[in-house]
């Protein structure tokens, strides 16, 4: 899937998104929800890049900060070499047909009083200017790549089935040749026969047009199968990023570890010897996230040092990082660090 | 396992129609099934299968209209819960027959407390006082582990989180100590660690308490875990029962076996594209007269078209409604004779 020369798309650096929580008589600001607070990754052309973890640890607030359906906090996105983390409407728009969005709820994102062919259309009338004709034959040529009957064109959303609207949703975010695609949970509402549809489909369309995504996923299964590198999120941050295959077979974060123990695994022979790590608790509320490390008020592996100061991301094999105390930096070893590292020796011997 | 003894529920041939504007749908059609004491049946299929019509109809909890239970039996101890009157459903239901709805969020009442709502079970059916019940839902609080029982009884369900809320309707269910509990779908709302956590609870109270469990799901990895007895719903129908392991390693509907092929794994081979079954599950406007699966089935005959398989024997407590037999790549011989009751298994 990567060329020779691989070439970064997205990158997004530092990315914070914090919604204001406004309470009293005088709706004072008294807080906020740190729902992305640092986010950094790269996308490189033709890949996919999954993003897992569970809900409310902020993957669709990021999704959606990187195309800039927000304003956000701060922080850097370039896509295709241009930054737009902090660009105003009028020099965003231009730029919107490079970069779409696949979203959910294929029946709440389609406008029920629209037809297939107006829907699939509207990105065509409002960012180009093609004759009737012309958008009428881009239409079919977009319905004919997601797999939709042409003879359909003129019927409404409701008439279709889950995995038909979520075909119009992708036809719609096709329809201006973008670079660069955030799928939001896209088979999230789809039964498990139709969720195999639609990853195909868009694993295909990715083949074709050489399409980048952010897969965004709580279904760690199937972000297996589509993505190239994953990324797990948890309470905003980014736990660990890493190759598919080693994240896999290798998680280094205690957290990922916890989140591949907990995927069901259909096969009874397998569930009934596995030994589960199951995680205490809830996940907390980002408006107060925990002193130090996000997931020190569940981590199994939680030592003293995890509930004083954040770690950092580092790079602990190539390609793969996590931010976790487990693995002390190798470069500048802080003294903190270095009680850190004397701790967990032990554990470190997998390295 | 238990394997043993007369079944707690023996449902046979149940159907349940919907009126609609546009006509009838045959949401559930003939199913017949039992489930033995301290047996966890897992019941899988797509949405529209007909699962969740199946277990509502049975204990009575479908608006009627636009439904109608249009025939069948449901024998729970000995009597036929489709011809008892609504009281006597109402004192078996809560009781006896224990209810954990999908949706955590939205089946727990907003402005009653949490003690209150396990409470109430416990007043109306087992007859104590304010002040035993009290103690009593502490007791049940702690027993699906919420820390703190006797403080968050005063509570309300917001003040919950998702899979805590499912935890109190766990607890609500089990307040009667019942020996039957039907679970909808309880964990697909929640995420994959809480989903662990209510999965390792089950298992538990099932070894401490021995009820039965029907637990619905579309879901095969979580029915890989837990359940004792498989059975597959497809179109309204049952189209493939079988102890869990049999199910899993020897499948025989053609419906089954593509299901267990669409669904990746976070380990082991990686395939290149997923396998799909193409097409979408069928509405029924009638009775199914031919097999509800053929169109999207890749070894449908003519046969398939014109007669609706039976529930074929395949092997020792495994039953398949499929005329193709996957062991030969032929047509099967067999009688029909499988009609959901208990046989020496």
């Amino acid at each position: 899937m990567l060329d020779d020369t691989p070439r970064t798309l997205v990158k997004v650096r530092d990315l914070k998104m914090h919604f204001p929580i406004f309470a009293g008589l005088f709706r004072r600001r008294v807080g906020e929800v740190k729902a992305v607070d640092g986010v950094s990754f790269d996308i490189i052309e033709g890949e996919t890049l999954g993003l897992v973890g569970e809900s409310g640890c902020g993957k669709s607030t990021c999704g959606r900060a990187v195309l800039r359906l927000y304003d956000i906090t701060s922080g850097s996105i370039s896509i295709d070499g241009q930054e737009i983390g902090d660009a105003g409407y009028q020099k965003l728009r231009p730029m919107r047909p490079q970069m779409q969005m696949v979203f959910q709820d294929p029946q709440a994102s389609l406008n029920p009083r629209m037809t297939v062919a107006r829907i699939i259309s509207e990105p065509l009338d409002e960012h180009t200017t093609l004759s009737k004709a012309e958008k009428q034959e881009r239409v079919y040529e977009l319905m004919d790549a997601v797999g939709l009957n042409r003879d359909f064109a003129n019927r409404y959303p409701h008439e279709f089935s889950g995995g038909q609207r979520q075909r119009i949703g992708i036809a719609r975010a096709l329809a201006l040749n973008p670079k660069f695609i955030v799928c939001d949970e896209p088979i999230a509402a789809l039964d498990v026969s139709i969720q195999a549809q639609v990853v195909n489909l868009l694993e295909e369309l990715q083949d074709k047009f050489n399409l980048t995504y952010l897969f965004i996923s709580h279904d760690l299964s199937m972000v297996r199968h589509i993505a190239d590198r994953v990324a797990v999120m948890y309470l905003g941050k980014v736990a660990e990023l890493a190759p598919r295959d080693a994240l896999y077979s290798k998680p280094l974060h205690p957290y990922t570890e916890a989140l591949l123990s907990a995927v069901p695994e259909p096969d009874p022979n397998v569930e009934t010897r596995r030994e589960r790590i199951i995680l205490r608790g809830d996940v907390p509320s980002p408006a107060h996230p925990p002193q130090g490390c996000n997931f020190s008020t569940r981590c199994p592996k939680v030592m003293d040092i995890c509930h004083q100061s954040d770690p950092d991301m580092q790079e602990v094999e190539p390609g793969h990082f996590v931010a976790c105390h487990l693995y002390p930096p190798t470069t500048k070893p802080t003294t903190k660090n270095m009680v850190a590292s004397e701790a967990n020796k032990s554990i470190q011997q997998g390295e | 396992m238990p394997n043993k003894g007369v079944p707690v529920l023996d449902v046979k041939d149940l159907k349940t129609v919907f009126h609609t504007r546009s006509g009838e749908v045959h949401a559930v059609n003939s199913v017949s099934f039992y489930l033995r004491p301290g047996e966890l049946l897992g019941v899988v299929g797509e949405s529209g299968s007909g699962k969740s019509v199946t277990m509502m109809s049975l204990i009575g909890l479908l608006p009627s209209p636009p439904a109608e239970v249009r025939g069948g039996r449901v024998l729970f101890d000995g009597e036929d819960l489709l011809n008892v009157r609504e009281e006597r459903l109402r004192e078996l239901r809560g009781a006896r027959i224990g209810f954990v709805f999908q949706d955590p969020m939205t089946s727990l009442n907003p402005v009653f407390t949490v003690g209150y709502q396990i409470m109430e079970p416990l007043r109306k059916h087992m007859g104590m006082d304010k002040r035993q019940a009290r103690v009593r839902a502490a007791e049940l609080l702690a027993l699906v582990g919420i820390p703190d029982a006797d403080k968050r009884l005063s509570d309300y369900p917001h003040q919950f989180s998702g899979g805590m809320r499912q935890r109190v309707m766990i607890a609500i269910a089990l307040a009667c100590d019942p020996e039957v509990l039907i679970a909808d779908e309880p964990t697909t709302a929640l995420d994959v660690t809480i989903q662990a956590q209510i999965l390792e609870l089950m298992k538990d109270l099932r070894d401490k308490l021995g009820m039965a469990v029907i637990w619905i799901t579309h879901d095969l990895g979580v029915i890989a875990g837990i359940a004792d007895r498989v059975m597959v719903m497809y179109g309204g129908q049952v189209v493939e029962q079988a102890p869990v392991k049999e199910l899993f390693g020897n499948p025989q509907h053609p419906y089954t076996r593509a299901l267990l092929e669409t669904i990746p794994s976070v380990t082991g081979e990686r395939t290149e594209r997923l396998h799909v079954i193409e097409g979408q599950p069928p509405i029924l406007a009638a009775a199914p007269s031919a097999c509800t699966f053929r169109a999207r089935c890749v070894y449908a005959s003519d046969r398939c078209a014109c007669e609706n398989p039976p529930r074929l024997t395949v092997g020792p407590a495994h039953d398949a409604a499929c005329f193709w037999d996957p062991a030969t790549g032929q047509p099967r011989n067999t009688e029909p004779t499988h009609t959901g009751a208990p046989n020496a298994g």
